[in-house]
């Protein structure tokens, strides 16, 4: 069931994401090449929601592996549960079954813990695959992945080789703190997710806020574009905008202009660091009101 | 999109858009794009599907396709109009400013150098594993493949002035920070390899329940990973070696998941983030214009205070190494820089100090400002050339 680009965006539009431009192309690619889609971009520019998006255009379980370092196969992939395997050992040994029969017991998928990965191929409906911040894990593990995402097979040495049931949609995300390898950027499609522009970011802001005014809507996605702008440590991300959208609201601010002590000190919502909060002293938010308002 | 007529007529494709491609993919090879047949056969498949009908979804379709990281990214729009729009386009389009474009000539000087097994490429990591029991010998092996630019390693790095030579050094600096990233990934892997079970400690455990293994321990890894803390002088005095450090510093930091850099001069500066652009020119670049406008000698002593003060708590633990890179010589008060330094030292685990004037000859440290910081420094060492800073490894590696 491959569905058109415009099908995708549609559906995109109905699950509440606002999509830019290119995201359904790109994700109408991914169905019709079947290759996994390489998110780039810096934090909070709504990475994972792509992945969520997709997943629930398809109606499809999102399974999701948070990378970090020092992530490795047993916590990917699949462990063994060795208290049940233990206990099966000693009942058993007491009923008196032979060493060969009991090895072949515990060594079953009935003693066998799914982790993402494994979970991810072993669906009957193909799952939506999130390797969230690939990057973070090491590169042996991302050797590991790469030949996952070639062959959808893994082979577990007391069990033999376990074939994909259903191909999983696999996006990954990556900030950037490590260069990934070139083979792992061949083999996947490649989006680079920026923040929104003004009027996405309004939208955004609309669908996420309930009973928002639009000319509010847009006041706070102009201020946040120029907040932005300005040379911080933490740019603040989408979900810091929801937020500060959200307590605004909430205080009732009709128009930014009217209220900039409100503006000022409710900017803590976008700014996470002592010295951002230092910088944007009460003077830069008034004249950033001031060029946007 | 003229050109792309014979695609819509249905699913094949004729041959004057199939070649058209393949003149696309080369234009885009030659702008280093990194394009496989894979590739090629994808977007021959994009071309016959109803994508292609529409031009607007057709460029998203192959820009997801052909790139593969975000400086492709950038430059494939203006690749794009360029060949399809300008009408039997064939020549090379090097597009003006592209970052590969003005980093090839030092690229290409340093891989006539150094072999190719000093690439480090990440997916030889898993292959190589089996040696990692003979780093030591492996590690003195790399290291005469980079001293083989014998002239350009041992030169103070002051008097390198040809921009060719300035450009082999600054891309042997990335490439000796690379390959000694990758040693201390592999000292790292062997530390940790495996999960295993701790069985005494299991046994003992569970003589509770009779013997019955319930509850298990697991061997540990309980080495946590260090954390590497860089202060880098940007004075005047310090200004003909900056260059070779920021790029130097670029690459190791990388190896340390956990880093953090500050510039520093009259007042400190937290630029993590620009060190981290994958770019190195540009990164340089954003380095050398925050180094700039604040003149007025050094002063150690007060962006140490201001260290201390306002990010050492956030960024320093007890496995921490603080690395400073100066000259020592502070316009401040020194008994305010020996204050400063005494009350880091406590806190983290290690201070390097890397003075580049230690390779002068005669040098001693006569500076009253290095005079008050030596007696907290761990490790003083020279810092003057590419030599040098290659010593530093087993330092790195055993902190």
């Amino acid at each position: 069931m491959t569905l058109k680009r415009e099908e995708i965006s549609d559906k995109l539009a109905a699950v509440g994401y606002v999509a830019d431009r290119d995201i359904a192309t790109a994700l109408w690619l991914m169905e019709f090449l079947k290759r996994p889609l390489l998110l780039e971009g810096e934090a909070g520019v709504g990475k994972t929601e792509v992945a969520k998006a997709l997943a629930a255009v398809h109606q499809a379980e999102l399974i999701r592996l948070q990378c970090y370092e020092g992530l490795d196969h047993n916590a990917a992939l699949y462990e063994w549960n060795y208290q049940r395997q233990l206990l099966a050992i000693k009942t058993r040994e007491g009923v008196g079954e032979n060493a060969d029969a009991i090895e072949e017991h515990i060594f079953s998928e009935k003693y066998l813990l799914e982790r993402p990965l494994l979970a991810a191929i072993r669906r009957a409906h193909p799952p939506v695959l999130l390797v969230d911040e690939v990057d973070r894990a090491d590169e042996e593990f991302e050797a590991f992945l790469l030949e996952l995402l070639s062959d959808f097979q893994v082979s577990i040495p007391e069990l033999g080789t376990i074939k994909a049931i259903s191909i999983p949609r696999v996006v990954l995300t990556s900030n950037g703190t490590r260069e990934l390898s070139d083979a792992l950027r061949r083999r996947c499609l490649y989006h680079y997710v920026d923040f929104p522009d003004v009027e996405r970011e309004a939208k955004i802001i609309l669908v996420r806020t309930p009973g928002i005014d639009t000319a509010l809507a847009l006041q706070i996605a102009r201020m946040v574009a120029a907040v932005r702008k300005e040379d911080l440590r933490k740019v603040p991300g989408v979900a810091e905008t929801l937020d500060w959208a959200a307590t605004l609201a909430g205080l009732e601010v009709q128009d930014l202009r009217q209220e900039p002590e409100a503006v000022h000190e409710t900017m803590i919502c976008l700014l996470k660091t002592h010295e951002d909060r230092a910088r944007l002293t009460r003077d830069v938010s008034e004249r950033l009101l001031g060029k946007v308002a | 999109m003229v050109a792309l007529a014979p695609a819509n007529q249905g699913a094949t494709i004729g041959e004057p858009a199939r070649r058209r491609l393949a003149g696309f993919a080369r234009t885009l090879r030659d702008n280093d794009f990194r394009i496989g047949l894979a590739e090629s056969r994808d977007a021959l498949q994009v071309l016959a599907s109803p994508a292609a009908l529409r031009p607007a979804s057709l460029k998203p379709a192959l820009r997801a396709l052909f790139c593969a990281t975000h400086s492709d990214w950038e430059r494939f729009d203006e690749i794009f109009d360029a060949f399809w729009q300008g009408q039997g386009m064939r020549q090379r389009q090097i597009m003006s400013g592209s970052p590969a474009a003005s980093r090839a000539p030092g690229r290409r000087l340093a891989q006539a150098h150094v072999p190719q097994d000093a690439l480090g490429l990440p997916d030889r990591v898993e292959r190589r594993r089996d040696d990692d029991g003979e780093i030591s010998a492996d590690g003195r092996g790399r290291r005469e493949s980079a001293s083989r630019v014998e002239a350009l390693t041992t030169a103070d790095l002051r008097h390198i002035v040809d921009p060719d030579e300035v450009a082999a050094t600054h891309a042997l600096a990335a490439r000796l920070a690379r390959a000694m990233r990758m040693r201390l990934i592999r000292r790292e892997q062997v530390r940790r390899r495996g999960r295993r079970l701790d069985l005494r400690r299991t046994i003992h455990r569970n003589v509770s329940h009779g013997g019955t293994l319930l509850e298990l321990a697991w061997r540990r890894r309980k080495i946590k990973p260090l954390r590497l803390v860089v202060l880098l002088d940007a004075s005047g005095s310090m200004s003909l070696y900056t260059a070779f450090f920021v790029r130097f510093l670029h690459g190791v930091l990388d190896n340390f998941r956990e880093a953090e850099a500050f510039i520093f001069h009259t007042r400190l500066a937290h630029v993590s983030p620009s060190l981290r652009d994958r770019d190195v020119t540009r990164a340089v670049d954003k380095l050398a214009l925050m180094a700039q406008g604040i003149g007025g000698g050094t002063r150690i002593g007060e962006s140490l205070a201001t260290f201390n003060r306002w990010h050492a708590q956030r960024v320093i633990n007890s496995r921490t190494a603080v690395m400073i890179v100066s000259d020592g010589y502070d316009t401040g008060e020194p008994e305010r820089l020996g204050e400063e330094m005494r009350r880091l030292r406590r806190r983290c685990r290690k201070i390097i100090w890397l003075n580049p004037l230690i390779g002068w000859r005669d040098y001693s440290p006569q500076a009253r400002g290095m005079q008050a910081a030596l007696p907290y420094v761990d490790l003083f060492a020279p810092a003057h050339n590419l030599e040098s800073l290659a010593a530093l490894e087993p330092f790195l590696a055993r902190i």
